[in-house]
């Protein structure tokens, strides 16, 4: 699905739309296309498109193609790219704006990953913390079966020496958070469709 | 009528003002509503500056007996020169004629055409009222000495030398190092045609060391500035070389003989050594060695002495004092150059933690045949030659977290090191770049002669230099130098191993630049490098009158340009000579000796050091020195001063125009317009 | 005593708990009192981030809001855990920069009956409550027994020194403040190429080769320069080092021995508390024949160890000299 052989329509709206999700000026627009992201970055070599292939795929409007791309999700965010980014481009955060985007528009590389924020988001709704045990039964049950029993030994050792609560701590002010975070999507819906289509 | 006949000119300057301000209602609103205040003419032309516009203007004085002229077009900085050219040719005083903006100010700055009109209206009556206040005045004539003081002794400074000396007049050469040659000397060879780099230059060295019409001041500095263009009083800080050059005969057995030896962090970038006393290099000019007192067993300790010993003429002198010399100047060239960038910095790199990381001057060094290796390409156990090189642009440049600038020399450099690698070693080369930057002559047909000779050119910023190893099948890599960059053009993340890297490290200011420009009285930009009196017409020049610079110290810039820069400074100071004298701008402050306490609150914030207090004589500003800006005149508690040119009564009726009835009022707003009186009240009268 | 607002994250309550037994054990001699804020919720780790932006800052921006009603006569906000201190000291800088978002967090903040100026809590990593307020030389002064002999490897991990958006480090790869705290106690600290590498963070989770590979790198590399135990300042470093070392190990076929240990547990020992009240014995790596090397616990090493590679000696430079770094700054 690419527009190789099309006139292009508004190549400048998928920018809008990463740029619109970032919270903070995001610099896209600045990217030299330099390179020192996909030299940096630790999971680079794992990833089927470098960071700055992303930047100049969004620049380009390839919409289809970013949001397939399993780049965003192998993002460890450890800011390594935004210090010596000679630009000075948020990259992780423009990397938070993408897999929104993505998980939003169901458009994801593989569920897997999405399914893990949301089992981890899904807790804090819940309980207002997170929720190691619970999150790590459901993933792993849904997705990882085969690897319990590798994980048992670290499981059990973990449990032994205290280390896993199995009851989760629901903080107070649990209906206002709630109410905060739903508030927040109702904005960001309304941000969203503010930009220009 | 006996007042003054102004004429007012609205310049369309093509669509730039007519496009947004209404030319034609400005005209005819000058012509209507500053008649009673002497406008007897009012024309709009599409381009005053333009010889048929000036023609106007001369037509109309003649003609109509004008004897102020007001032209409303671009700013004053563009062509208040034109304007009062043309007065002048028309016999009107050039001080009679006034430029107000109304594009930069106006056109320019503002989209709603209603109230742009409406500000151009105001802006024309705030020139109308002001230039009746204006009076004639002459240009100051200062004399010009004929001598030049050119601070810095590369290739820039020794270019601009030369060129004032062949034409016969005496300079001052001034360098902070024991020889002149500036960073030049440190190369190997010079892109693109691969010419060495001391055969080039030495011969201009050795001319300038003997020119009869030059007076060398090298290991020394210059200190203090004072006085103005035409007549500047510098004093020079020669600092003591522990020999004296009127015994020395250049023989080299103190050196020889010297067993104190210690790293050069000068000359050899801290990759070779010299002695305790030295020359830099062997063709220094002037050849009189210098004795470093940090690094001298006799300052340490008082024993040694070798080279007192074994000096045939007896030249050496421990008991030199530093000494300070007085020049008289009339023109000064800034040609201070650059310093390169600390690699350090750049903690990914990894420069000055993996032994076989060096830096472009280090590796100029290791090049040179006359360097500390000899010319072999070595690692840094100074005897293994590097199987791969990896050259990484970019280092400290175009970078927002060190220096946003492009340093403009660094991809020629970086292709000449890939060069003369494959030159003097069979090793694999690779060069890592973001853009390739080859815009001279003979650059890009060097590029490709350089693609030829099969460098591996990838292009991607590096990201780190790095010997940890990732993943198990890299064991075999063990202690070597890992290059981890993304190839851009492949798409992927490479980790190359190599032996060696040469970072091309970028370009900045000389460390004390800030110093210096103050002492001169001109300016840096945020960067530090001199900022130049126009970036495009008038690269040479500064702010400051008399003062001119070359070279680096302008910015990044390689040497042909250095070149081109000191012969163009040096040609606008023998102008200057040749005429004898110079005519200043006349807008000048002046105090009014009855009204001054005394108090000396200008002297200290005039810019330029042009006010001076004496017990008994007063407060006297040097007019050649003033360059009328005004501080002084804002900030005299007791009014004392004013200025040719921008007296109080001029300024007052200036204020009173933009002020004008049925134009903007400032504060009110763009709805607004000034619900003043008919008539403006009479201007404050103020002593002249 | 200081008293500082507190955050302490969710793991301090369950993986990291170690890291929340020893802090306390050396609060007293440092000096420090934390007040936690009441009622703090989760920081959404990057998970929340990760599908909605601005819901996670508003997540986020709960714990500034009641940090900065709770007061206590302080606004510096300690949290301990790095990634909760970036959440935190992102939200708070993203708004202060952008009055647009500011205006939006506070919009949500509304629902729930709260409100936050931006720029009124200043948010601080514990590391940096040690080194900078509390200082070096009163650590050392509390030092009854040192570490000596002890090869620690001072792994500071990523989200310490960036995304440093207040521009307090000067070194984002390789500071050495932390090669000093460690020092201060009388350890042997290593001179780490990694100390700021990220060790994976939740990759582990999503793609097990790549969290596996940078968990090994780290090890790796602490094995190769001969370290005794690697020291922290992060829970999920903690985590991934310790309770994955044994998949990682199976993942490429390695014996890696690395004990990883929070830094507050090794200034406990430090400062003479049994090493029971300091959570040690709950890392999965077990610690007890490192430490037994130096005389803290049972001597006799517990499990088969692997052959510690032999220590690299630094090279005495020959041939050509060297620049020297002559950096006296830490950060």
């Amino acid at each position: 699905m690419t527009s190789g052989d099309r006139t292009e329509h508004r190549p400048d709206a998928f920018l809008a739309e990463v740029r619109a999700a970032t919270p903070a000026a995001s610099r896209i627009e600045t990217c030299i296309q330099c390179g020192t992201c996909g030299g940096s970055c630790p999971s680079a070599a794992d990833m089927d498109h470098t960071p700055r292939a992303i930047f100049a795929m969004v620049r380009a409007g390839l919409r289809d193609e970013v949001l397939a791309s399993d780049t965003p999700w192998m993002c460890v965010a450890c800011y390594l790219c935004a210090v010596r980014c000679p630009q000075e481009i948020h990259i992780p955060d423009v990397m938070y704006a993408i897999k929104s985007i993505a998980s939003r528009s169901g458009r994801v590389p593989d569920a897997v990953a999405v399914d893990f924020s949301r089992l981890f988001v899904g807790n804090i709704r819940r309980y207002g913390r997170s929720y190691e045990v619970g999150l790590a039964a459901r993933y792993y049950l849904r997705h990882h079966p085969l690897r319990l029993p590798g994980i048992a030994p670290m499981g059990i050792g973990m449990v032994t020496k205290g280390r896993l609560g199995f009851i989760p701590h629901r903080i107070e002010g649990l209906d206002g958070l709630r109410a905060i975070l739903a508030r927040a999507a109702a904005i960001e819906a309304a941000d969203r469709a503010a930009v220009p289509a | 009528m006996t007042g003054p006949r102004v004429g007012v000119y609205v310049c369309h300057c093509g669509t730039n003002i007519a496009g947004v301000v209404d030319v034609a209602a400005v005209r005819d609103w000058a012509l209507e509503r500053l008649g009673p205040h002497g406008v007897v003419v009012a024309r709009d032309y599409p381009f005053m500056c333009s010889s048929l516009g000036q023609e106007l203007i001369e037509k109309d004085i003649a003609e109509l007996g004008l004897d102020r002229v007001v032209v409303a077009a671009c700013s004053p900085h563009m062509h208040e020169r034109t304007f009062r050219g043309a007065c002048g040719r028309a016999g009107l005083n050039p001080y009679l004629c006034e430029l107000v903006s109304i594009r930069e100010q106006v056109s320019w700055v503002h989209t709603d055409r209603d109230a742009a009109t409406r500000k151009a209206e105001a802006v024309v009556a705030g020139g109308v009222l002001r230039v009746r206040e204006q009076v004639p005045l002459e240009p100051l004539r200062v004399p010009i000495a004929p001598a030049t003081l050119v601070i810095g002794g590369g290739i820039a400074g020794i270019s601009a030398a030369l060129e004032l000396a062949d034409a016969g007049y005496p300079v001052h050469l001034v360098e902070r190092q024991p020889s002149i040659g500036g960073h030049m000397a440190q190369f190997d060879k010079t892109f693109p045609t691969l010419d060495c780099a001391a055969c080039i230059l030495t011969p201009r060295m050795v001319d300038a060391g003997m020119h009869p019409n030059i007076t060398l001041h090298t290991w020394s500095e210059v200190v203090d500035v004072s006085g103005h263009v035409g007549a500047f009083s510098v004093r020079i800080l020669h600092r003591p070389r522990y020999v004296d050059t009127d015994l020395c005969t250049g023989c080299g057995i103190c050196e020889e003989k010297c067993p104190a030896k210690v790293v050069d962090p000068v000359f050899e970038s801290g990759i070779g050594y010299r002695k305790g006393i030295y020359r830099p290099f062997p063709q220094a000019v002037p050849k009189y060695p210098v004795l470093d007192p940090e690094h001298c067993i006799y300052f340490e300790r008082g024993t040694c002495r070798a080279c007192e010993k074994l000096c045939p003429t007896g030249a050496i002198d421990f008991e030199q004092q530093p000494e300070e010399v007085t020049v008289e100047v009339g023109n000064i060239v800034l040609a201070t150059g650059f310093e390169p960038f600390d690699a350090r910095r750049v903690e990914a790199y990894g420069y000055g933690r993996y032994p076989n990381v060096f830096t472009s001057l280090e590796f100029e060094r290791m090049s040179n045949a006359a360097g500390p290796t000899g010319g072999r390409i070595v690692l840094r156990d100074g005897q293994t030659e590097p199987r791969s090189v990896a050259i990484v642009h970019c280092v400290g440049s175009r970078d927002r977290n060190f220096n946003p600038y492009c340093s403009a020399i660094c991809c020629m450099q970086s292709l000449k090191v890939a060069h003369l690698v494959r030159e003097h070693t069979e090793a694999t080369v690779y060069e890592l770049y973001i853009d390739m930057r080859t815009p001279g002559k003979g650059f890009d047909e060097f590029y490709q002669r350089v693609q030829d000779e099969g460098t591996h050119l990838i292009r991607g910023r590096v990201a780190e230099i790095t010997d940890v190893l990732r993943l198990p099948d890299e064991a075999g890599e063990d202690g070597r130098l890992i290059v981890q960059v993304e190839d851009t053009l492949a798409g992927r993340q490479r980790r190359i191993p190599v032996d060696m890297v040469v970072l091309s490290v970028g370009l900045e200011p000389p460390s004390d630049a800030r110093e210096m420009a103050r002492r001169l009285g001109i300016t840096c930009s945020s960067d530090g490098w001199v900022i130049e009196r126009h970036p495009k017409l008038d690269p040479v020049a500064t702010m400051t009158d008399g003062v001119f610079a070359a070279g680096c110290a302008l910015g990044p810039r390689d040497i042909p340009s250095s070149v081109a820069n000191g012969a163009a400074a040096a040609a606008r100071i023998l102008g200057r000579i040749s005429q004898g004298e110079l005519a200043l701008e006349p807008i000048r402050a002046s105090v009014d000796e009855a009204r001054c306490s005394g108090c000396r609150i200008c002297n200290d914030l005039c810019p330029f050091g042009a006010i001076s207090f004496e017990r008994g004589r007063g407060t006297e500003v040097d007019p050649a020195l003033c360059q009328g800006c005004g501080v002084c005149i804002a900030a005299c508690p007791a009014g004392a001063i004013s200025g040719t040119g921008f007296s109080d009564a001029q300024i007052l009726a200036q204020i009173e125009g933009l002020l004008f009835p049925g134009t903007i009022h400032p504060e009110a707003g763009l709805d607004a317009v000034v619900a003043g009186s008919a008539t403006t009240p009479e201007p404050e009268a103020v002593p002249a | 005593m200081s008293a500082y607002l507190f955050y302490p994250g969710c793991s301090l309550s369950g993986s990291a708990k170690a890291y929340a037994g020893s802090l306390a054990a050396i609060l007293d001699p440092l000096g420090i009192e934390l007040r936690e804020i009441e009622d703090w919720n989760c920081c959404g780790a990057s998970e929340y981030l990760t599908l909605s932006p601005l819901g996670g800052h508003a997540l986020v921006a709960r714990n500034l809001a009641l940090a900065q009603r709770q007061g206590d006569g302080t606004r510096t906000l300690v949290a301990p855990c790095s990634l909760c201190y970036v959440n935190l000291a992102k939200t708070d800088r993203y708004a202060r920069d952008d009055p647009g978002l500011g205006a939006r967090l506070n919009d949500a903040l509304g629902a729930g009956g709260l409100t936050y100026e931006p720029g009124s809590i200043a948010v601080r990593h514990l590391l940096e409550i040690l080194v900078d307020d509390v200082g070096l030389e009163a650590i050392a002064a509390h030092v009854r027994r040192p570490l000596r002999g002890l090869r620690v490897v001072p792994y500071l991990g990523c989200l310490v020194t960036r995304p440093d958006l207040d521009r307090r480090w000067t070194h984002h790869e390789r500071p050495r403040v932390f090669d000093s705290l460690l020092a201060a106690l009388g350890a042997e600290v290593v001179d780490f190429p990694l100390r700021t590498a990220c060790c994976g963070g939740h990759m582990t989770q999503i793609s097990p080769d790549t969290g596996f590979t940078l968990i090994r790198r780290l090890v790796d590399a602490a094995s190769r320069l001969g370290a005794d135990l690697m020291a922290t300042v992060c829970p999920m470093c903690q985590m991934n080092i310790d309770a994955y070392q044994a998949e990682m190990n199976r993942h490429f076929g390695s014996h890696y021995h690395m004990p990883i240990l929070f830094f507050t547990q090794l200034i406990g020992l430090a400062f003479g508390s049994p090493p029971e009240a300091l959570g040690i014995g709950t890392e999965i790596v077990s610690a007890r024949a490192a430490l037994g090397r130096i005389g803290i616990e049972v001597p006799a090493p517990a499990e088969p160890e692997a052959a510690a590679a032999p220590a690299r000696r630094a090279k005495k430079p020959a041939g050509l000299p060297m620049p020297s770094l002559g950096d006296e700054d830490d950060r």
